[in-house]
């Protein structure tokens, strides 16, 4: 472990120092991990609403099987995955299997359950809040699901990125899924753990050091953009 | 905001289809990890793909995962280590023919402490039998792939029952030759690995080679077409060409001049 500190502050002047290969596989992060939260988002936002206002047998089970599939372990929707798009599998026609798409299907799987769950969440408890307005405006209970949604954006912001967290900082799906290929289906995560199994410890951490500014990096863009939309909301008021 | 949300998913709309659109000719090879950790096929491919346009796609994993990949046909190429599971893919008609590439060798690394005494020496079995003896920390793959293979096969000629003491001197990592070196290097144990993979570990720490040289730590590879006739969707005519490259003149050559830290890793011995 002797000079471990400069081996990686090396490690990190040489990635920041413009290493094309590098920034092309963090830009397929950030591709890969966007586009699953914004069809998370799309999925997601309006199953966790309907959940919160509709009312029918099995409601409750349902809210806890989907609050449990947000520890699903990420290797094991990797293999569900693998399994549907494998040439032997039932979608293997698609030829899917080791592309940047079959990744994006694999973070989908992740993250929706998150979104849908805290959606769920924080729609219940504005529905109640709002309860007694919706009614006297004679609103039904699934026509306000836009309304809620629409009132709850703020909090709902925090929802995707949570999930654009998990999505960003998981390997094992994506590792099954994509195939760790270089320059077509390596990432950040995958780039970690082949560097690691080189015994290139120092530019693993490096390159996890990257990762989490990334991360830093869009919550902030994000957080400020809430934070604007939600002055000007107060300046429309 | 919401405008803002529409705009950004339009952008990745955008970007994904931008990722399909390269679609130049491709095969995908299901290969093993010390091939690509050692950085053979990143120093080897560029050649091919110069040459005929074909872009190859490693899904780089243990041996026993690779062929299980072929067989369910997500592969076009499985270039693997372990001749009989080889023979055995190609017998029950998943592979079309298994042809020899090239060769190295495994090694017995350990602690510089060596308390099995087994340094120096050239018998791989009668090392084992100490190893097993002293109840020397031993780090195994554990994982079915083509090294563990081979070690199960000396464990087997040495007559001692390793798995007996699995979780006690004998630690089954399930995990890649890299990720084993990791915990071997962490806790000061014994473990085989290639030769390839072991010049080209960063973390060596404590461990040296201790054992080679033996004619049973042979390491042969073997390359095999993924049947068509298995799976349709195989793409046979680019596999075959890679399959010929790799076996012809230039790609021997081209494996024989792969050098690290001035040593040859692997030894071109197509017929």
């Amino acid at each position: 472990m002797q000079g471990f500190a400069s081996e990686f502050s090396s490690a990190l002047a040489l990635i920041l120092n413009g290493d094309a290969e590098l920034w092309a596989i963090v830009l397929l992060s950030l591709k890969v991990s966007v586009f699953a939260v914004l069809i998370s988002a799309f999925i997601g936002m309006p199953v966790g609403a309907a959940l919160a206002v509709a009312r029918f047998p099995g409601r409750r089970i349902l809210i806890v099987f989907m609050n449990a599939l947000m520890g699903f372990p990420p290797v094991v929707v990797g293999l569900l995955v693998y399994l549907m798009l494998s040439r032997s599998g039932p979608l293997g026609v698609l030829e899917l299997l080791y592309t940047p798409t079959a990744m994006i299907i694999a973070q989908v799987v992740l993250v929706t359950p998150i979104v849908a769950a805290l959606t769920r969440q924080v729609v219940e408890m504005l529905a109640e809040e709002y309860s007694e307005q919706l009614r006297s405006l004679g609103v039904s209970r699934l026509a306000s699901v836009p309304v809620l949604l629409w009132d709850a954006r703020l909090a709902l912001v925090t929802a995707l990125l949570a999930g654009f967290g998990r999505a960003i900082a998981e390997v094992g799906a994506v590792i099954i899924v994509g195939g760790n290929i270089n320059h077509v289906t390596r990432v950040m995560t995958t780039t970690i753990a082949l560097e690691t199994s080189k015994g290139n410890l120092a530019l693993a951490l490096a390159l996890g050091a990257i990762l989490i500014g990334i991360a830093v990096a869009v919550n902030a863009m994000v957080s400020t953009l809430s934070l604007r939309a939600e002055q000007e909301g107060l300046r429309h008021a | 905001m919401i405008r803002d949300i529409i705009r950004a998913a339009l952008i990745a709309v955008g970007l994904t289809a931008g990722l399909a659109n390269a679609e130049e000719p491709f095969i995908v090879v299901q290969s093993t990890t010390s091939t690509q950790n050692s950085g053979l096929l990143d120093y080897i491919l560029p050649g091919f793909e110069a040459e005929t346009g074909i872009d190859v796609r490693i899904v780089a994993v243990g041996t026993g995962q690779a062929i299980r990949n072929a067989i369910n046909g997500d592969g076009d190429v499985l270039l693997v280590h372990s001749k009989p599971a080889e023979e055995k893919f190609v017998e029950d008609g998943w592979g079309v023919e298994r042809f020899d590439v090239m060769y190295n060798d495994f090694v017995l690394v350990g602690p510089k402490a060596d308390p099995a005494k087994v340094k120096g020496g050239k018998d791989i079995v009668a090392a084992l039998t100490a190893v097993a003896n002293a109840e020397a920390p031993f780090a195994s793959r554990g994982d079915d792939s083509g090294t563990h293979k081979a070690e199960m096969r000396l464990w087997g000629e040495s007559g001692a029952d390793p798995t007996a003491a699995s979780g006690a001197w004998y630690r089954e990592t399930g995990s890649g030759m890299g990720a084993t070196l990791n915990v071997a290097s962490g806790m000061g144990a014994y473990a085989l690995t290639d030769r390839a993979t072991w010049q080209s570990f960063g973390n060596k720490g404590n461990l040296e080679v201790l054992v080679e040289g033996d004619p049973r730590l042979f390491n042969q590879y073997g390359v095999i077409l993924v049947n068509p006739e298995k799976h349709p969707r195989v793409r046979a005519a680019a596999g075959q060409r890679f399959i010929d490259w790799l076996t012809s003149p230039n790609g021997q050559a081209a494996i024989a001049s792969y050098r690290l830290d001035g040593e040859q890793l692997f030894f071109p011995n197509a017929k």
